[in-house]
């Protein structure tokens, strides 16, 4: 079906290592979210398993068949680009239908597949169209179509939301997830976007450097990042990292407190500041802080409406179980 | 923001627009005129413009030399068999070049231009010599492979510089849709690349039917093409001044019409990509 | 995006290109380059094949290399002088509003397409002639002594044929780069009060230098070998006669290979000292 593997999986461009020796499985039917900042290896990882690039060192296995040196086109997956990477001189039928076409199925059954897949993602009306007349949302289905015909082992996504603005964004998320739950069919999603990752993901993989920095399900990865780059990465807005005495006081080298756990008291807290830019944003208030012992502001989520205007004098207290602690080298403290 | 410009204004830049127009213009529209007098007129003083007797007497004296056919037909086996044997071995070059770049990719791009910028004379004499060896001076052969190759490196520049615009992530698509290599160029780049493809063959066209060096020095009478045909008439006798410019409209009317349609074209293709 | 196995294609698919014209620039290249270094005069049967840098001193230290070069260079920078100006007025005009532009900018461009051996016949007879052309028929139509072009100011004859063929060429490039101006930077310039002829001095012309850099370079080399215009016009003679020209007349007309082949050489390396600036720009512009 879909299980992949990759073991000691290496990419280098030259003398540039891009991706450190590195293992990692990905089970049938999972929906594994590759997340990390801009270069940080996670398409170029996307890149290897679709076989685009060849691996430098390592082995990757499809099903337990290796499948490290087979060109694209054998590995039996499907794949959505980022730019959708449409046909522009064919319609949609004939975008959709090419994979088939190159795959020599029969005309009946490609237009059987062609008309189920467009049923699904309501492109009847537009399958004689060409891509260049669709929107953007509607180009993006018909990549998906494009992948879902094939009936592929697993799919590989290349950031494919990050063309859409805002509100599409949010409905072609669910749109995949959905997909997900239906085909239950292996789906590999790489974004930088960690709001994507949380919503969407069965396993989060968090990379930076070409290095995993953390695998696990999105609240594992909220509830106890393994360090502070995962700490600062998941979350938004972004957990406050507090170092200095306050931090030895937690025998400690850094803490971390989440916006949202941090409570306003009315005088004595652990922190005292003023107040700076307020976002209200009606169900949450996000307070900008500025304290005496920290650079950067510190972000303090209060929900609802709070009386707390700029310039005013703040108390607040970190919710004591909520505190995460991290070593010198930045790893978590148990 | 469009702001809006008074009629007056604009009338005035018309006005000056087509003036300066029509003056670069007039040597084109006055042969053309002259192509339709008679001898005599072509040379009355004061000439006349608009009001003579209209007649295509000119053309079929000039198509009735033995020569102007020949010379057509040269010209057109010339500068069109160049230009496609360009393309056949530059789509490949240009292919490997804009999806396949390595380390190297960029320099030998800019070795292939650089042979352009070689003087022909550097090379006149081992290639008069060259050819007389093989026994094909004065042959069409020698000028198609000649102008092909003095063509290649702007044939596969601008390919290359179409071929760019793909973007990368469609071949890729269609490699993971289980395209093979060839039909990954037949059913997707081809396709995609084809008006690149044409103004590329447009503009080498243009070119090949202008070129006025080797086409000159390389042939005699067989081979010779319309540039080294009009070249005959610089040393005529008698009245001629009529003649000429019929045979000159004759040489530069399918090449002036092609040229207004790759004007964006000539730029991309002439400045090597270097002006946007 | 590549693989092995698209790598290996690649070099496959380069490779013709690669191979005739690496085979087409070293071998005729590599034989003019012997040549230069014999005496070689076919039509006497002579054939020495090492006489050191004799044709390269004789060629270069020769009283017509000298003036040819002088040749070159009036003619090169006349043409550059007259198509720039007059490429990028023409270039502002068309970008101004206008009735007809598409119109205009055909009638512009065409003198381009015209074959070279076409724009030099048409102006020597039917422009330049002392009997029966245009110009004679405006000079007398103004009282004067009609002037005899071709033969009392030659090389500015060529110039002018010359230059009115490749100004299409100066004008499509500028108004290229004058439209991708953008024109928030000018009306920002004339919200700051700006007059337009500090407009075209401060904003425009610094727009336009790469453009201009571009034109002078690209035409330097085509211009250099300026061929068929002086063919059929002069034929070399009054003055009119380039080192290209010089170079054909050593070669083809008196048959002395080892010196014209010798001049052939210099006027690839003078070539090449363009190129190598042409080659930057361009080089520059791949990457990005």
């Amino acid at each position: 079906m879909g299980r992949i593997t990759l073991e000691k999986v290496q990419k280098k461009f030259g003398e540039v290592e891009v991706i450190p020796p590195l293992d990692l499985t990905i089970e049938d039917g999972e929906f594994v979210v590759f997340v990390g900042p801009s270069g940080c290896g996670k398409s170029t990882l996307l890149r290897l398993i679709a076989g685009l690039e060849d691996v430098t060192g390592g082995e990757i296995r499809i099903d337990g068949q290796p499948a490290t040196n087979l060109p694209p086109a054998k590995r039996g997956l499907a794949m959505v680009f980022q730019s959708y990477a449409l046909y522009p001189h064919m319609s949609v039928r004939k975008n959709i239908a090419f994979p088939l076409k190159m795959a020599n199925m029969p005309v009946e059954e490609q237009n059987r597949r062609i008309e189920t897949a467009a049923k699904a993602l309501n492109l009847t009306d537009y399958l004689d169209r060409r891509p260049g007349q669709l929107s953007g949302g509607q180009r993006q289905r018909v990549a998906i179509g494009r992948a879902i015909v094939r009936e592929p082992s697993a799919f590989l996504f290349d950031e494919p939301l990050s063309n859409l603005d805002a509100a599409l964004r949010v409905g072609m998320r669910l749109e995949i997830s959905e997909l997900h739950k239906k085909l239950e069919t292996t789906m590999i999603y790489v974004t930088h976007d960690q709001v994507e990752a949380m919503t969407m993901a069965d396993k989060i993989v968090v990379l930076r450097a070409g290095h995993i920095e953390q695998v696990g399900t999105p609240l594992e990865l909220y509830h106890t990042p393994r360090n502070l780059f995962v700490a600062g990465f998941i979350g938004s807005p972004k957990m406050n990292i507090i170092g200095g005495e306050t931090a030895a006081r937690h025998d400690a080298m850094h803490i971390g407190i989440r916006p949202e756990h941090m409570d306003i008291v009315e005088s004595g807290g652990s922190f005292v500041g003023k107040v700076g830019v307020a976002e209200h944003l009606g169900s949450d208030t996000f307070f900008h802080v500025h304290l005496a012992e920290m650079d950067e502001p510190m972000t303090v989520r209060a929900t609802g409406e709070v009386g707390l205007r700029y310039g005013d004098t703040i108390h607040l207290t970190p919710q004591a179980d909520k505190i995460h602690r991290f070593d010198k080298k930045g790893l978590r403290i148990a | 923001m469009a702001r809006a410009i008074s009629p007056r204004k604009k009338l005035m830049w018309t006005a000056l627009a087509w003036g300066f127009g029509l003056l670069i213009f007039f040597p084109i529209l006055w042969t053309f005129l002259t192509s339709f007098k008679a001898e005599s007129t072509a040379i009355s003083d004061p000439p006349v413009w608009f009001f003579f007797d209209w007649t295509v007497q000119n053309y079929h004296d000039v198509l009735e030399r033995s020569n102007y056919p020949l010379a057509l037909m040269n010209s057109i086996i010339i500068a069109v068999g160049s230009t496609l044997l360009g393309i056949v071995i530059a789509v490949p070059a240009a292919w490997a070049m804009a999806f396949v770049p390595g380390d190297r990719t960029k320099d030998v791009l800019l070795w292939m231009l650089s042979t352009k910028m070689l003087p022909a004379v550097g090379v006149l004499y081992p290639l008069v010599l060259i050819a007389k060896y093989f026994g094909v001076m004065d042959s069409r052969l020698l000028l198609v492979v000649v102008l092909m190759l003095i063509n290649l490196p702007i044939i596969v520049w601008m390919l290359y510089t179409y071929f760019r615009e793909i973007p990368g992530e469609i071949l890729e698509a269609s490699r993971m849709d289980g395209a093979s290599l060839k039909n990954e160029i037949l059913y997707v780049l081809t396709p995609m690349a084809l008006p690149g493809i044409a103004s590329t063959i447009l503009l080498n066209v243009i070119l090949a039917w202008n070129e006025a060096f080797w086409t000159i020095l390389l042939t005699t009478v067989d081979a010779a093409p319309l540039t080294k045909f009009i070249a005959s008439f610089s040393a005529p006798e008698g009245l001629f001044y009529a003649k000429l410019s019929a045979a000159s409209i004759m040489a530069i009317a399918p090449i002036l019409i092609m040229g207004w349609f790759s004007q964006k074209q000539l730029v991309r293709g002439l400045t090597f990509g270097a002006v946007k | 995006m590549a693989t092995e196995h698209s790598k290996s294609a690649a070099r496959i698919m380069i490779a013709p290109a690669v191979f005739l014209l690496l085979v087409w620039m070293l071998i005729p290249l590599c034989m003019t380059l012997y040549f230069s270094f014999a005496d070689y005069r076919p039509m006497r049967g002579v054939f020495d094949a090492w006489i050191g840098f004799d044709n390269y001193v004789r060629f270069v230290s020769s009283s017509s290399f000298l003036s040819s070069v002088g040749t070159t260079l009036w003619m090169v920078g006349g043409i550059l002088a007259i198509t720039i100006t007059g490429g990028i007025l023409l270039a502002l005009l068309l970008d101004q509003p206008m009735f007809g532009q598409g119109i205009v900018r055909i009638l512009v461009i065409a003198p381009f397409f015209v074959m070279p051996t076409v724009s030099a016949l048409v102006w020597k007879n039917m422009f330049f002639n002392v009997d029966n052309g245009l110009f004679s028929y405006f000079y007398k139509f103004f009282g004067m002594q009609p002037y005899d072009f071709l033969s009392q100011s030659p090389l500015l004859s060529i110039v002018i044929i010359v230059a009115w063929q490749w100004l299409p060429f100066a004008t499509l490039i500028m108004l290229t780069a004058v439209q991708s101006l953008s024109s928030e930077q000018l009306e920002a310039a004339e919200i700051d009060g700006a007059p337009p002829l500090a407009r075209f001095w401060y904003i425009i012309l610094p727009h336009l230098s790469r453009a201009i850099t571009v034109v002078i370079l690209i035409q330097t080399i085509f211009l250099l070998s300026i061929f068929a215009e002086i063919f059929v016009t002069t034929n070399g003679a009054f003055g009119t006669r380039t080192l290209t020209y010089l170079v054909y007349q050593r070669v083809l007309e008196s048959q002395n290979i080892g010196l014209g082949s010798a001049g052939g050489i210099v006027a690839v390396i003078l070539a090449n000292i363009i190129a190598i600036f042409l080659m930057r720009i361009v080089g520059k512009n791949i990457d990005n």
